[in-house]
């Protein structure tokens, strides 16, 4: 059977353009990109979705989420994860290793994938613990877990303590293709802190997270990419010290990238007046000068790609104390709203957002996906850019709902996600 | 005849310059009762008031739980080692058992800043913060207006300093909140790794060095150092503390001649303060724990709907 995705505006995030196209879609693949009005054939053959009004693109990629299994199934499973990032416009999903047991054996890895596949909805792309239970003291299995299907290796959560040991494991990464993702956090430094340390945190009497605490990581994760020439990834930048550091390591050719997370980008540490644990996320949320910074090193293309950093938590680690409680939020179902944000305030234009979501989480992982042309798996969705809604808890997809979107106005929605043309989600008429 | 627009007391933040004045003003008329043959008087009798203690506390547990029987409540005493808190418990759990039980009012304190707004999202009950975390300690700031207002019959225009980790220190951030809003010139001190970031922005100055931040005040308050925090980052043991920051005669000669002495207890003798300073005859230490009864008697009655005639 052929799909005809008729009279929508493709935006194609590789060569920068949004164009009136058609694409005609066969055994899952995109067949042929045409300008609208050129496609003739009619048959029962051919399943015509409209997509007038709408924009066509590439499924986003999400390099950074927590699905929490094994081990933590009542926040949050692959199927509800791959689900919630469906509705949310993602096509595939780079799940980070602190599941219980953490992702850092071969077995572990192939559970993922065995998981992903029955469950559908999304590509998932395993991230490997760097080291043995994310102690940061014995290198795991490069070599079989890029075997089994990992994609990247990161402790994630966690910063490799040991400069050696992260030295190490740029080198002996590279070796086997496997990016290397770098949590970059000073636990010393950091240590006991609940929320950035700055004007606010003091006048609300919670432990601050000092800016350097990240900033000092960055700039050793730059240095040992200097020194070994190896490729690293810093994970949700917050700060405008660290957009500052990569910066530099970019103008000077170091292969340094980077991503951020929507939260960055829209909210600042006042969030967090009122103590709202759906405010406490790590790294906290910084100030409004670290969000001008994040929105400036998006624009100038300092950092490549947003990624939610989705962290489901139910309410037995958020209806607490603040300090008692767990760092982190959900992301799949509002990154693409808070992103376009981005596009309507004029930071990015609709191509590079789109491929900050999509093609560069791609290219850094080395996975395929962020492109609409011929021959490319049909891995797509179709978005709504105009529409507003109020998101609602009872909306939500993922297994948990903390978030700090809830009740808030959104606008722009993804109206149909496709996998290797199959249509893994598709909101309700 | 004036009513006071609060259900909870949370911090000094919440509180106009009126609702202080009327607090300060309705403790001023209740103090007499703590003098009296018999101390009683039947205001909040029927009312309920639980004393829910997370931390230990001896000094602010007692006065609430004296100020409450003054004013004829049945209070109910829980501290850690007797609440289902060290059965694992969560906080929000243990608020919906208590208000399940129909209180009037609950005393909190805990650990983590921000628990009384937990709290008092859970139970209809009035909330009263006995200080939470680092954050405030708003009935300590209230009886040390109270104080300075009664030593010095203003509070306004008057120079205060206070001296030790306003870091760690709720008691520090409600006493800078209330003297800056009553008018109060105030000046912190200590060692830098003590001044939290962005202080100046509660409209204080910072002067590090003890004797120079003492010069010329009224009133100089000094916070207890928790010896648990000796030998770490913050300072490097308590005798290098006591010979750079303590608090001693030399020292407070600096000050204004009629300058008073205040602590929020419990003090460390020989530490922040000397003996002949925490014992001398400019030490009002002893009248801000009298104070504090009234001053926790006239939140009370504020909160539970009463005015001031």
């Amino acid at each position: 059977m052929i799909t005809w995705i008729q009279s929508g505006v493709v935006v194609d995030p590789v060569r920068c353009v949004q164009e009136e196209l058609d694409l005609i879609i066969e055994r899952g693949k995109i067949k042929q990109i045409l300008p609208w009005g050129e496609f003739g054939e009619k048959s029962p053959q051919v399943r015509i979705i409209n997509a007038s009004g709408r924009l066509v693109v590439p499924g986003l990629i999400d390099m950074h989420v927590h699905l929490r299994e094994p081990g933590h199934e009542y926040k949050e499973t692959i199927a509800s994860g791959a689900k919630a990032g469906a509705k949310g416009g993602f096509t595939a999903l780079a799940c980070m290793p602190n599941t219980e047991p953490s992702n850092d054996c071969r077995s572990v890895t192939e559970f993922i994938l065995e998981q992903a596949r029955r469950a559908g909805f999304a590509r998932i792309y395993p991230v490997a613990a760097i080291t043995k239970g994310q102690k940061g003291e014995m290198l795991t299995e490069f070599g079989d877990l890029r075997k089994a299907g990992a994609v990247a290796v990161s402790d994630d959560g966690f910063s490799v303590v040991n400069s050696e040991v992260m030295r190490r494991a740029l080198e002996y990464a590279r070796y086997h293709g496997l990016m290397v993702i770098s949590h970059s956090e000073d636990r010393n430094l950091s240590n006991g802190g609940v929320m950035h340390e700055g004007v606010v945190s003091t006048r609300i009497g919670l432990k601050g997270i000092p800016a350097a605490s990240e900033e000092i990581i960055v700039f050793r994760e730059i240095s040992l990419s200097t020194l070994t020439g190896c490729p690293v990834h810093i994970a949700h930048v917050s700060t405008a010290g660290s957009v500052e550091l990569i910066r530099r390591a970019k103008e000077k050719g170091i292969p340094v990238t980077a991503e951020t997370a929507p939260h960055y980008f829209s909210l600042d540490h006042s969030k967090v007046v009122g103590y709202d644990t759906n405010a406490k996320m790590n790294p906290p949320l910084r100030t409004p000068e670290d969000v001008e910074a994040i929105k400036k090193g998006l624009s100038e293309g300092v950092i490549d790609a947003i990624a939610t950093d989705h962290a489901p938590h139910s309410p037995l680690e958020k209806e607490l104390e603040f300090d008692k409680a767990a760092f982190g939020i959900i992301g799949l179902e509002t990154a693409l709203p808070l992103t376009l944000k981005l596009v309507q305030s004029g930071v990015l234009d609709l191509p590079e957002a789109i491929g900050k979501l999509s093609l560069n989480p791609a290219k850094i992982l080395g996975v395929q996906g962020g492109r609409l042309e011929t021959g490319a798996s049909a891995d797509l969705a179709l978005i709504d850019p105009e529409y507003e809604y109020e998101l609602r808890e009872e909306d939500i997809l993922s297994r948990s709902r903390n978030s700090p979107w809830i009740g808030e106005t959104l606008k722009g929605r993804n109206e149909l996600t496709m996998v290797e043309g199959k249509i893994v989600w598709e909101k309700d008429a | 005849m004036s009513k006071f627009g609060h259900k909870d007391l949370f911090g000094m933040g919440q509180l106009s310059v009126r609702d202080i004045q009327l607090i300060l003003d309705t403790a001023e008329s209740l103090k007499e009762i703590s003098e009296r043959d018999i101390k009683k008087v039947p205001t909040l009798r029927g009312k309920s008031v639980v004393n829910f203690f997370y931390e230990p506390s001896t000094r602010t547990r007692t006065s609430f739980e004296m100020a409450a029987k003054r004013l004829s409540a049945d209070t109910v005493s829980l501290s850690v080692s007797t609440s289902s808190m060290v059965k694992g418990e969560t906080l929000i759990d243990t608020a919906r058992n208590i208000q399940a039980m129909n209180p009037d009012l609950i005393v909190l304190r805990h650990s983590s800043s921000g628990a009384p707004q937990l709290l008092a999202r859970e139970v209809k009950a009035c909330v009263i913060n006995a200080g939470d975390g680092i954050n405030e300690h708003p009935t300590q700031a209230l009886l040390d207006l109270f104080t300075i207002r009664e030593k010095k019959g203003k509070i306004e225009g008057l120079k205060v300093v206070i001296t030790g980790d306003i870091s760690h220190s709720r008691v520090a951030r409600s006493d800078i909140i209330g003297l800056t809003k009553m008018g109060a010139e105030v000046t912190v001190s200590g060692p830098p790794t003590m001044i939290p970031p962005g202080i100046e922005d509660f409209g204080v100055q910072v002067v590090h060095d003890p004797a120079e931040a003492v010069k010329e005040k009224d009133v100089v308050m000094m916070l207890r150092i928790q010896l648990e925090r000796q030998g770490k980052a913050l300072f490097p043991g308590l005798r290098e503390y006591a010979v750079f920051f303590g608090l001693n005669r030399e020292v407070l000669k600096q000050a204004k001649k009629d300058a008073i002495v205040m602590h929020p207890g419990p003090i460390n003798r020989g530490v922040e303060i000397t003996d002949d300073v925490a014992d001398g005859p400019q030490s009002v230490i002893l009248d801000q724990v009298t104070n504090g009864v009234a001053v926790r008697m006239a939140v009370m009655y504020l909160l539970m709907g009463g005015t001031k005639e």
